[in-house]
């Protein structure tokens, strides 16, 4: 019959229909043909009502799309993200209407203010019943405006392919962002004259990059040619854009000293000699203080967070700022910047670096050297090396660089243990470190680590989660236990909700309001699912308990009964300048 | 084309926001809660097609430093349906804003000196009834305001006012400009940078 949905033995692929006639297909039909165009290889998703028809569509893409079928929607986006950032592919989620929908509404604000390039595709009533407050519909358009890069309403199927097309080209060109296609049920159902899948490349409104002007790399140079005290601060920007190459070959040549932001982790190796650590409210000692005595300050592909740059109006003011930003709405948001240079750090970096000339500001590094020592001596120590008492977050971390020499992948989720885990983890490689950074989103860790293994399949994967945030989305493991990925799950027990737990500690006359958490039996709770655990309370079985995770063929959960009162210093407390950064 | 670079940037005034987009549902909430997000309030919005086919171009007031104005304008113009975004102070636009109001014409019929209140205001009527007329003027806000205060005693039964129209007072406008855009294939448009021309005070556009 005609009429019939078409599947993968009678469709050709796009490229051969837009040669031959027009073939009728479904809508849903036409969007998994786009997304396989686009080379989708997985989609994690939740089926429903309003996006049935998509999902019996995929029931004959089974083997050319891998479905992850997930617990819940926020478990899928965050998958889709955790995917999108060890991959650098685009993650693909579907959602359906209505609360299916609205629970993708906080990976999206996740998703948005890391850059994180997503689609995500959520079913709709039929175009009839919009505003009726029909069954499962949510003006889903309008509640994630604030939180897409770029959202659209398909209400006929003749609009899909050009929709899913732009919508891939907004998600990952450019800064990156996350795109919602929300399609009526009508449109996924109607059939309609397919002519093949055009990939988008160009939208005249919009401008992925802006133009580099030479003028102000060439002034960018003179400035970096005369500092005597150059600090570089590094963000996600220079592996959103696959420049940690020209970004290396920039520090190297100029010699200068380069800190990264919780998201431009591991664009360059932990252990590179001209990497000084971590800024920010956790950061380092040496990057914070020194921030106020640099003459220039280069940020490349960073945004000054308010938690990166402390108290602005004492923020570096002594230095002259050079700001490389894809986005122009970046430059001068937070701090003034002396030379602008907008442009894909890809194309500007490479064209600094030539006007540079080598350097070796071999002094100045030596001061951060010093305040290293004395961070060493006062903070990391005790953390990574503790003899006796209890054991430390950071001593966990130390132990498994020790056994994966910094080759896996971190995901973190949110809270003491993740500025631990960024402070100490060793990353040789880009790509490593997944986190929820500007959003904070606790829960963020397991989901996005499943995503995170599948993005990177010949990676290993360790999810480090606190044993608050693990409560927030451990129906996932049901997600780990299906699907059969092989995730490592680390989690650091504190019996507490620690971070906010410190603030009151340190701000809050130590009135402990509500941190005080309980957890069940986690490893129990893996066994329902069938995953492997154990659980740690003493330091001599530490290492066998980690390399016993590591080795496991499969998933495993390792709980590690961590000090329950433990800060996270140093600590640049907020209303606070980087350079009064506290190490105790 | 240039704008005045106010010197005190922290100073709150009114500046007119101009906006060219394209025709898509969804551009006015996206291009709103960038205001609301910083709990600014609109203080006139207007939204209409432009000169050039399938352009829509808006006019947007809020009273805001300039600091303020400059960083909502390139989050505007960062949004993907959104082709130009421009700022001036009221110093550099020419607006207008349109009036109408209905009175009984029973009234107007009778007392002369409301036919002068009205030339004075250079009103005119668009509409003559037996029981009522409207009449209609243009202009800023106190001049509209005026003539509400003049007719209120003659019996003013409904009063409408228009958002804010605005056209630069630089004799070359947008429209070169406009047509240059359509013209050029993306990347091609140099996007316009303050630091340029910082020692003028001046910005090319």
């Amino acid at each position: 019959m005609e009429t019939q949905t078409i599947t993968q033995e009678t469709v050709e692929t796009a490229e051969q229909m837009a040669t031959t006639p027009s073939v009728e297909v479904s809508g849903s039909v036409a969007l998994l043909e786009a997304l396989l165009t686009e080379g989708v290889d997985t989609i994690f998703g939740y089926p429903g009502g309003a996006i049935m028809p998509i999902y019996d569509a995929l029931y004959d893409y089974k083997e050319k799309l891998n479905h992850i079928l997930v617990r819940h929607e926020q478990g899928g986006i965050h998958a889709g993200q955790g995917y999108a950032r060890t991959s650098g592919k685009v993650g693909v989620v579907f959602a359906t209407s209505g609360p299916g929908a609205t629970n993708l509404v906080t990976g999206l604000a996740d998703a948005q203010i890391d850059s994180t390039p997503l689609v995500c595709i959520t079913g709709q009533v039929f175009a009839h019943l919009l505003g009726t407050d029909a069954f499962q519909e949510t003006d889903v358009i309008n509640i994630t405006t604030p939180v897409t890069k770029w959202n659209y309403q398909v209400t006929d199927a003749n609009e899909i392919p050009e929709a899913i097309a732009k919508a891939f080209y907004i998600a990952k060109s450019g800064r990156p962002g996350p795109v919602l296609i929300d399609i009526t049920k009508n449109a996924q159902i109607q059939k309609f004259e397919y002519k093949g899948y055009e990939p988008c490349n160009h939208i005249r409104s919009y401008r992925p990059k802006p133009i580099v002007r030479k003028e102000y790399v060439a002034q960018a140079a003179e400035l970096i040619n005369s500092a005597k005290k150059p600090f570089v601060l590094f963000g996600q920007g220079v592996i959103l854009g696959s420049a940690e190459q020209e970004f290396k070959a920039f520090i190297e040549k100029s010699g200068i000293p380069s800190a990264w932001t919780v998201l431009g982790a591991g664009a360059i190796p932990t252990d590179h000699p001209l990497n000084v650590g971590m800024l920010g409210m956790h950061g380092n000692y040496g990057p914070n203080v020194l921030t106020n005595e640099c003459d220039v300050l280069i940020a490349i592909g960073m945004r000054f967070d308010d938690r990166v740059t402390g108290r602005l109006d004492k923020y570096a003011k002594q230095a002259k700022v050079i700001h490389l930003d894809i986005d122009p709405a970046e430059i001068d948001k937070n701090v003034k910047s002396t030379v602008p240079v907008w442009g894909d750090c890809k194309e500007t970096l490479p064209m600094l670096t030539e006007l540079i000339v080598p350097n070796d500001h071999s002094a100045w590094l030596a001061k951060f050297a010093e305040y290293t020592k004395a961070e060493v001596e006062q903070v990391i120590d005790a953390e990574l090396n503790p003899t006796e008492g209890e054991m430390t977050m950071g001593e966990v971390i130390n132990q498994l660089n020790k056994l994966t020499n910094g080759e896996a992948i971190i995901v973190t989720d949110v809270g003491q243990h993740q500025m631990v885990a960024c402070r100490y983890a060793q990353l040789n490689k880009t790509r490593s470190n997944v986190t929820s950074g500007g959003l904070g989103t606790m829960g963020f860790a397991l989901p996005a680590a499943i995503g995170a293994k599948f993005g990177a399949q010949d990676r290993t994967v360790v999810a480090v989660i606190g044993d608050g945030g693990f409560q927030m989305t451990l129906q996932e493991l049901g997600t780990i236990m299906q699907s059969g990925v092989d995730v490592k799950i680390m989690i650091l027990n504190n019996r507490f909700l620690g971070m906010v737990r410190q603030w009151q500690e340190l701000f809050n006359e130590r009135r402990y309001s509500f941190v005080d958490i309980q957890s069940p039996d986690f490893v129990r709770l893996a066994s329902a699912y069938g995953i492997a655990g154990k659980i740690v309370n003493e330091r001599e079985e530490l290492q066998g308990a980690l390399k016993e995770m590591l080795d496991h063929k499969g998933s495993f959960l390792l709980e590690v009964m961590v000090t329950k009162e433990n800060n996270v210093f140093p600590m640049v407390p907020q209303g606070c300048s980087v350079s009064e950064i506290r190490l105790k | 084309m240039t704008i005045k670079m106010s010197d005190q940037q922290d100073i709150k005034q009114e500046f007119n926001i101009t906006v060219y987009t394209e025709n898509q549902i969804g551009l006015l909430n996206r291009i709103a809660i960038i205001f609301t997000r910083r709990k600014i309030n609109i203080d006139s919005l207007n939204t209409s097609p432009s000169e050039i086919e399938k352009i829509h171009r808006f006019n947007i007031v809020i009273n805001e430093s300039e600091e303020v104005v400059r960083k909502i304008s390139r989050q505007i113009e960062k949004q993907v349906e959104v082709l130009k975004v421009y700022y001036h102070t009221n110093e550099d636009v020419i607006w207008q804003e349109l009036a109408l109001y209905k009175v009984p014409t029973d009234v107007i019929a009778e007392k002369a000196s409301v036919e002068r209140l009205l030339r004075e205001n250079g009103a005119r009527a668009v509409v003559i009834r037996k029981d009522y007329t409207v009449f209609e003027t243009t202009g800023h806000r106190e001049e509209t305001d005026a003539l509400i205060k003049v007719l209120q005693p003659y019996g003013l039964i409904e009063f409408v006012r228009s958002a804010r129209v605005a056209i630069i007072k630089d004799s070359e406008g947008f429209n070169s400009k406009l047509r240059e855009f359509e013209r050029l294939e993306p990347g091609e448009d140099v996007i316009e940078n303050e630091y340029l021309n910082r020692g003028q005070k001046v910005f090319t556009m």
